[in-house]
């Protein structure tokens, strides 16, 4: 599996491949034939407009819906992929909705990360906790608070501090900058970044594609449930096409807030 | 009605309380995590009861039979699947549990003198057979339709409920049975007499709520309980299947449901289906919980135990229509209230 993949000059080892993915609803093909790559340690980003089928893409890789194709994750092809073997594998994704236990604190929703590990004999989460404690110390001032009562900017800290407590060889974030503050989605792409440095290899679906170019290495963009175009993330920024249908007026604003 | 009249019917009140209590405990849990409304959870309490009677007449108790049969069939859809998914581990610790562990236990009761055993060991033996039952109905039954509408969940629940009472008196025949009470010990408390059986359950059951409440607060899997009953699919993203759950919960559920049946069968008679108007009291004790509030389970459980018990005195033939008229407002008050359990996609 070691493919020369995405025209880099390094040998990477592809962590994920996703050939042929198809997913509808009823009738109505939301996923149409899609093929991504992911290698080690990359950012992948995938971007495109509301409705492209982003969500439904990263859900049928998580064998959250049902899909046709194959998801070949770490080495071994899965037809159907099923979440909590998924999750034992070491993929783990931070959905769009973030799906907190709202009712639980901060802490307890932490340690739930770290289930799959404990099943299968990972006893180290105290410590996996320090080093998300570390990445968001806001998560540690709240502690014993309860998830449901957190800000917005809080929760999507919370929803990746509880997927990095599984110590994922692949994370996929689903929209993570989704309705945050400007200032907060600096901070959580800096985040992005530092998790590439400690070697997480990440799937990122975005709408904000400026951010999202900018800090990735590869990027797909979909369009109603195909992928139109692909290539390395600063060649696609520069593409005209690109610029003028995700990065035009108004972009600048947008570049300066997340450099 | 004199104060030692009142006295004595109070105490009633709180035995049946704690018990329904308990057994709404349960029933919220199964619901939470499950979406189950649980009607059989009733007859765990006659099948725990029934079977240590078995096992103290020094039969051995039929129900163990059910817990092999449904094991072999477990073991039938399981085995399957293991060997398709090439775990042969996992095929072990199937074969084990599904299989070898009733065979254990039938052989144990065979050979081993239980019926002159202390009667903490009969009822460990009582329990042994019945609270497994739990895990396998929700393998068997519960799991293949997991993802069905709370309606279907139920109806399939009221068919299993009528299974197990048929099944019931095929096992136990149409006898009510006592057993021996866990102490002969009477305390004088003031003016009025207390058993030491109505010690035993009350103090039972405290220490049985007070577990479970440190199970949902301290352990991990506990914890993975609320998270399902919280959010599923944010679960089921930590790796925590619906089916894991599913199997804890009715474990769980199957051992208060046998347990209580142990306790209170020294002070009531239990037949085949003396479980169904226990498991309905506990029922309503739920419902003024809304389903969902542990807390407000138990006090509607003690209400449902005080209510009964009052009730039989001033009018005994009508108690179980007072008891279960309770609802009426109860749902009236929830629902003017406008908090609803919001069925799911
Ligand atoms: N549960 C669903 N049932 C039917 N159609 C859906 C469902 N979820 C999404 N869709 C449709 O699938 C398409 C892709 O949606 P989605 O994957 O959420 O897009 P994105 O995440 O890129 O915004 C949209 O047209 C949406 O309306
Ligand atoms: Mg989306």
């Amino acid at each position: 599996m070691n493919a020369n993949i995405h025209g880099s000059n390094l040998i990477l080892k592809t962590v994920l491949e996703v050939r042929d993915l198809t997913v509808s609803y009823g009738k109505v093909e939301a996923l149409s034939n899609a093929n991504i790559k992911v290698g080690e340690g990359q950012i992948v980003t995938v971007i495109g407009p509301n409705g492209a089928g982003k969500t439904t893409m990263l859900s049928a890789i998580m064998g959250l819906l049902e899909s046709r194709g194959k998801v070949d994750f770490d080495g071994t092809i899965e037809g159907v992929p099923v979440v909590e073997r998924m999750v034992a594998r070491g993929m783990n994704l931070v959905p769009e909705k973030r799906e907190l236990f709202g009712e639980m604190t901060v802490e307890d929703n932490l340690v739930l990360g770290a289930f799959q590990r404990h099943r299968s004999g990972h006893r180290d989460h105290a410590q996996t906790m320090e080093e998300v404690y570390q990445l968001f110390p806001r998560l540690k001032e709240r502690r014993s608070q309860l998830a449901g009562t957190l800000s917005g900017g809080e929760r999507q800290m919370l929803a990746v501090g509880r997927a990095l407590m599984a110590k994922p060889k692949l994370l996929m974030l689903d929209e993570p900058s989704l309705g945050l503050a400007p200032l907060i989605v600096r901070e959580i792409f800096r985040i992005i970044s530092e998790l590439r440095r400690r070697g997480v290899s990440i799937l990122l679906v975005e709408q904000n594609a400026r951010a999202a170019l900018q800090v990735a290495d590869y990027a797909y963009v979909l369009e109603t449930g195909e992928i139109a175009m692909e290539g390395p993330a600063r060649q696609l920024a520069d593409d005209p096409r690109v610029i003028e249908a995700y990065l035009g007026l108004g972009g600048k604003h947008q570049e300066m807030l997340s450099t | 009605m004199d104060f030692q009249i009142a006295m004595l019917l109070g105490q009633d009140g709180i035995t049946n309380g704690a018990i329904y209590a308990l057994l709404a405990l349960a029933l919220v849990l199964v619901f939470a995590v499950t979406r189950v409304i649980f009607i059989p959870q009733g007859e765990f309490v006659s099948y725990g009861a029934l079977t240590l009677v078995m096992i103290q007449a020094g039969a051995i108790p039929a129900t163990v039979w059910l817990l092999l049969g449904a094991g072999l069939l477990a073991a039938a859809l399981d085995v399957r699947l293991a060997l398709r998914a090439g775990q042969p581990g996992r095929l072990v610790r199937l074969l084990g549990w599904y299989v070898a562990y009733p065979l254990a236990l039938v052989a144990l009761l065979y050979t081993l003198p239980v019926k002159d055993f202390p009667m903490a060991a009969q009822i460990l033996f009582a329990l042994a057979v019945v609270v497994p039952m739990g895990p396998l109905m929700y393998r068997l039954i519960y799991q293949p339709i997991a993802a069905a509408p709370v309606l279907v969940l139920l109806i399939v629940s009221v068919a299993v409920h009528v299974a197990m009472v048929g099944l019931g008196l095929l096992f136990f025949g149409a006898e009510g049975s006592r057993t021996p009470p866990f102490s002969e010990a009477r305390f004088e408390m003031g003016p009025v007499m207390v058993s030491g059986q109505t010690i035993w359950v009350v103090v039972s059951s405290l220490v049985l709520i007070v577990a479970l409440y440190q199970f949902f607060e301290r352990t991990l899997y506990g914890k993975a309980l609320r998270a399902t009953a919280i959010n599923r699919v944010g679960a089921r993203l930590m790796g925590i299947s619906p089916a894991l759950a599913g199997r804890l919960t009715f474990f769980l559920a199957a051992l208060i449901g046998a347990l209580s049946g142990v306790l209170i069968a020294p002070i009531t008679t239990i037949y085949y289906d003396t479980g169904f108007l226990i498991g309905l009291k506990g029922f309503v004790a739920a419902i003024v919980g809304g389903l969902a509030s542990y807390p407000m389970a138990a006090a509607g459980a003690l209400l449902v135990g005080l209510l009964e018990a009052f009730s039989s005195f001033w009018a005994s033939a009508h108690k179980e229509v007072i008891v279960f008229t309770l609802i009426i407002p109860v749902l009236l008050w929830r629902s003017l209230r406008g908090r609803h359990v919001e069925e799911e996609e």
